[in-house]
């Protein structure tokens, strides 16, 4: 794939050196450092990767293989002529995982980092305004954790209690004059 | 029934049938549509299927005009004040139908999102499974629930 070459550019104007890369199937993944994260989407934009086309989240916790980090934040980034794939991945530690915005460069990054903040819980500094965009004010947590309780949920008004079927029926019975 | 001495001028009933008879055909939806059922809906709603030769399902898009709520699609935590808050404003007597297997309990979700069916927010009378249910379904739950509001004892007020 061409990716490779343009990481190993990317590397170089940067300074990083023992970078990894993840093959998506699709494209390949170069892995940055937290610390580089918005100096490797700016430098790639430079290059002609105009177009966000997708900020995401992922938790490894509970991954079979194992990971650098418990989070990774993946941007898949695009230049329109051609369009050529690139995409940045970042592993951040399970406590207070953050990063630096990438709104300032990118306008279609608002929602995402939103987003992944409500799901995940990632921290994205700089961002203009950072609150949940799906789960309601008031929701504890980040769903998307694997942390997470599967099934707990938080309703914002009293839940009736659950109709027994069994009861029903059994009055249904009686009210046709059966056993 | 003919009166015997007005003969077959004027007919005798009880003002319970005849209430019935009137509500029953006159049942007018409110459609709480929020997910792929509602096309489903729709489908049944238009002329190929069309709900509306049996007097009823006929749509009004304001609560205080309607007296049946069909809940048509998933419903979760955050809608569900909007869906209790719609409920509340209906006038007496009113029905609900929980439309499609989310509504009905919850589907294939169970998770931190989705209510687990709608008779966990408010009461329902009319059950329609299916993902999504197929438009006769829909007109068998009607014709079940127009039987329904026939044998009931009609309050006035």
């Amino acid at each position: 794939m061409s990716e490779s070459a343009l990481y190993q550019r990317l590397a170089e104007s940067l300074g990083l050196q023992g970078l990894q890369e993840e093959d998506l199937g699709t494209v390949k993944a170069l892995v940055v450092p937290a610390a580089s994260w918005s100096a490797a989407a700016q430098w790639l934009q430079q290059q002609g990767f105009a177009m966000l086309v997708e900020l995401g989240a992922a938790d490894y916790s509970k991954h079979p293989l194992p990971h650098p980090g418990r989070f990774a934040v993946a941007a898949h980034l695009m230049a329109l002529p051609g369009f050529e794939r690139a995409c940045l991945k970042a592993y951040l530690p399970a406590e207070s995982p953050a990063l630096s915005s990438l709104c300032g460069l990118f306008a279609a990054a608002n929602w995402y980092e939103r987003e992944a903040w409500d799901m995940f819980g990632i921290d994205f500094k700089g961002h203009p305004e950072l609150k949940r965009i799906l789960m309601y004010e008031g929701f504890e947590g980040h769903p998307l954790r694997k942390d997470y309780p599967l099934g707990r949920m938080q309703p914002l008004i009293p839940m009736r209690e659950a109709v027994d079927y069994e009861l029903v029926r059994q009055a249904a019975r009686r009210a046709e004059g059966g056993a | 029934m003919t009166d015997p001495v007005l003969d077959d001028a004027v007919l005798t009933t009880q003002l319970d049938k005849v209430v019935a008879w009137g509500r029953k055909y006159s049942l007018f939806n409110y459609p709480f549509v929020t997910a792929c059922c509602g096309m489903e809906f729709m489908a049944s709603s238009a002329s190929h299927y069309d709900t509306d030769r049996f007097g009823a399902i006929f749509p009004r898009f304001s609560p205080r005009q309607s007296d049946l709520l069909m809940v048509v699609g998933t419903i979760n935590h955050k809608l569900a004040p909007a869906l209790k808050r719609v409920y509340d404003q209906m006038c007496e007597p009113k029905w609900v139908v929980a439309f499609g297997v989310c509504a009905t309990s919850g589907g294939f979700y169970q998770n931190y999102a989705t209510v687990p069916g709608i008779d966990t927010i408010i009461p329902v009378d009319m059950y329609i499974p299916g993902c999504p249910p197929r438009p006769e379904t829909i007109i068998d739950a009607l014709v079940k629930l127009q039987a329904r509001i026939q044998g009931l004892r009609q309050s006035l007020v």
